[in-house]
This record gives C-alpha cells, structure tokens and sequence, in this order.
C-alpha cells in the first residue's frame, strides 16, 4: 500500500472517529469551539505519533504478555510531556481542555493503534498509520467543532458570523447539542456512503 | 448533609455520562441489552469507589511528599490497572456468582475514562478523603443509572422503525441527547 494510500485509509476509510467511533469521549467534551477542538486533536496527534514509533521500536523487546502494561506506561509518558509543554506554552488552551489532556491515556484510539498496528509494523509504517489516524481525528474534531461554535455562539475561531450571530442557539454549546451534532453528522455520513453504493 | 449534596449533584445533575462527558465508550458499546448494562454498571461502581480511596492515598501519601506531582498520570493509571487485576481475582476466588456477573467487564474498566476522569478531578477539586469516596460512589451510581436507562431505550429502539441512515449508533446519540436535555432540567438542584 503507498504512502498516501496508507495516509487516507486513516483520514476517511477508517477515520476513528465517524467510521470506527472511537474516542468519543474528548469528541464531545472539548468541541465547543473550534480552537479547543483544534488543540485537542494536535495533542492526541502528538501522543499517537510518539507512542506509535516508541512501540514499533521497542516491538521485539516487549514481551506479549506484559504488553498492555507496557504500552500504557509509553502512552503515559507522552501524554506527561504533551501535557507539560502545553501547560507551559498555551496556558489558555490547557485550562479549557482541563482533564482531558490526561485523559488522553485512556483514549481507545491511541491504544487500538498501538495493539492493532503499530506493535506488528515497522516505524515507518507505524509512524504514517500515527499521522493519518491523528490528521483524521483532529479533521473530525474540527468538523464537529466548527458546527457547534457556528451555531452555538455565531462565531468561529472567536470571528462573529453575521446572520448566525444574531440569535445563537446556546444548547449546542452546552452537553445536549454535542450528542445531537454527533448524531447527525454520523447519520449524514451514513446518508452519504449508502447513496454512493458501498 | 454537604457529602449528600455532593452525592446527589454528581449522581444525577453534574452526571458522569451526560454532563462531563466520561465514560462514553462503555456508555454506547455496552448498552444493548438491560442485564449487561446493570453488570457494566454495578462493576464501574464498584470500581470509581474503590479507585478513588487508593488514588487519593496514593496521591497525598507518595506522590505530594516526595514532590512527584507531575507523575500523576503514569502513577494513577497503574493504580487502576493494578486495582482492577487485584479485584478481578479476589471475586474470583471469593464468589464465581459475582464473578459471571462482573468478570468480563472487568478488564474494560482500565480504560474507561469515568475511573481515571474521578480519580483526577478528585485531586484537581482539592476534596478530601471522605469527598473523594462520596465522589466516586456517586458517580459510579449515576453512570450505572444512565447505562441502565440507555438499555433500556435502546431495548424498545430495536422494535420501531428508524430511517436506514440514522440506524445503529446514530439514532443512540441522538437518544442520548434527548437524555441529556431531560438531565438539563436538574440543573440548579443540589448545589454543591
């Protein structure tokens, strides 16, 4: 399979996001606005790329008995430093993310990568898998993102809209309208792909 | 009366699932049927409190003395995932019954992120070991009611008739939308 081919099974065929339903969690809790959904995305991408070379380096080493223990202590370790640097540079980002930076861990997209690919690829592989599953969240997360930031507050990336800005519809800022813009942007996928015929 | 307020508010109006946004895997993969979302349930339960006690010990007695703050994340979720090996095998020694009814879901609650989501909140809201503990009972009832009344929903879903494209998952977060409209009305309650 070739590189862009490998790139764009992350980004659409398998996106982890509206394809495999992953992660859902940081999916809805962050995308409030398009910046948050912006910086969340980037910071799992980080810990996917770190985790999914550190593992298909270390994959002749890491015995398969303890390798889930092993992998959540690698995904830990770049979680702590993403977590530091973000703390330390973007400050503002990081308070409004809050705990879902180190809930990152426990992102199911991060460790199906690691068990399902990077632990059996060698790192180049492993590394384009990384960068296509990530550009393919934060694409998903910036989409979910920009509908709720649009609508519920008639601006985007803090720039007022005209017309939407005029009368905002607050619930899709708040908890009910992530789950009702997950919804119906999985159902119009679903729309889309069954029109076009599998 | 404030540990009951506390109680009361992250149980059912600052709920785990439809206002914080943890523990939404479990929440859509294993709610299809009534009797194994009250497992799932029951065993998170049981879990988010006993997580909570040791991580708070864990935290205030190693990790604040010997100034290791920023290993939290590593440290806790090896606490859980040691916690949850050490649990399984207790039940299995002590009570197979309890043992059918947790044992596979068990091992899933490493990753739920309701378990490491309480355990960090916990120390980020500064509560105390008590707090902690109502904290996580709390939520782990919450997250077993909402998981329990999805099931259900989702039970009586199989029956009626939903448009091809919003068949599956789709039609579950638009239920749990619906859910979260309908916990919105508890706002307010039980401030504390």
């Amino acid at each position: 399979m070739s590189v862009r081919e490998e790139l764009l099974r992350g980004i659409i065929r398998e996106n982890p996001t509206f394809r495999l339903v992953l992660g859902i969690c940081p999916t809805l809790a962050v995308t409030t606005s398009l910046a948050n959904a912006l910086g969340m995305g980037l910071a799992a991408t980080f810990v996917l790329l770190g985790s999914n070379a550190a593992i298909s380096l270390l994959r002749g080493f890491i015995p398969a008995r303890v390798r889930i223990p092993a992998f959540i202590v690698i995904i830990s370790t770049f979680v702590t430093v993403i977590d530091l640097l973000m703390a330390a540079f973007v400050p503002g980002l990081h308070s409004a993310l809050g705990i879902f930076i180190p809930l990152i861990v426990v992102n199911c997209i991060i460790m199906g990568r690691a068990e399902a690919f990077a632990s059996k690829a060698p790192v180049g592989a492993a590394v384009i898998d990384a960068l296509g599953m990530g550009i393919g969240f934060t694409a998903s997360l910036s989409l979910i993102g920009s509908v709720r930031e649009l609508f519920g507050t008639g601006t985007l990336l803090g720039f007022s809209v005209p017309v939407l800005a005029e009368s905002p519809v607050i619930i899709m800022i708040l908890p009910p309208g992530a789950f009702l813009t997950m919804g119906l942007l999985l159902g119009l996928i679903n729309y889309i792909s069954q029109k076009r015929g599998p | 009366m404030e540990l009951l307020a506390l109680f009361f508010s992250v149980m059912i109006v600052n709920n785990f699932i439809l206002a914080k946004f943890l523990g939404l895997c479990p929440f859509f993969g294993v709610s299809r049927d009534l009797r194994s979302a009250a497992c799932m349930g029951a065993a998170v339960t049981f879990v988010m409190t006993a997580a909570s006690a040791v991580t708070w010990a864990v935290n205030d007695h190693v990790l604040i003395p010997f100034g290791v703050m920023y290993l939290q994340t590593i440290v806790f979720i090896l606490v859980i995932a040691t916690l949850v090996q050490f649990v399984e095998l207790v039940i299995k020694k002590l009570s197979p019954m309890l043992q059918r009814v947790m044992g596979i879901y068990l091992p899933l609650i490493t990753t739920n992120c309701a378990v490491l989501g309480v355990c960090l909140l916990n120390i980020k809201q500064q509560m105390s070991l008590s707090e902690a503990i109502v904290h996580g009972f709390g939520g782990g009832l919450g997250f077993a009611l909402v998981i329990c009344m999805m099931a259900g929903i989702r039970e009586r879903l199989e029956m009626s008739r939903v448009p091809l494209a919003m068949q599956g998952v789709p039609i579950c977060f638009i239920t749990g939308c619906l859910m979260a409209l309908t916990f919105f009305g508890f706002q307010g309650l039980f401030a504390g």
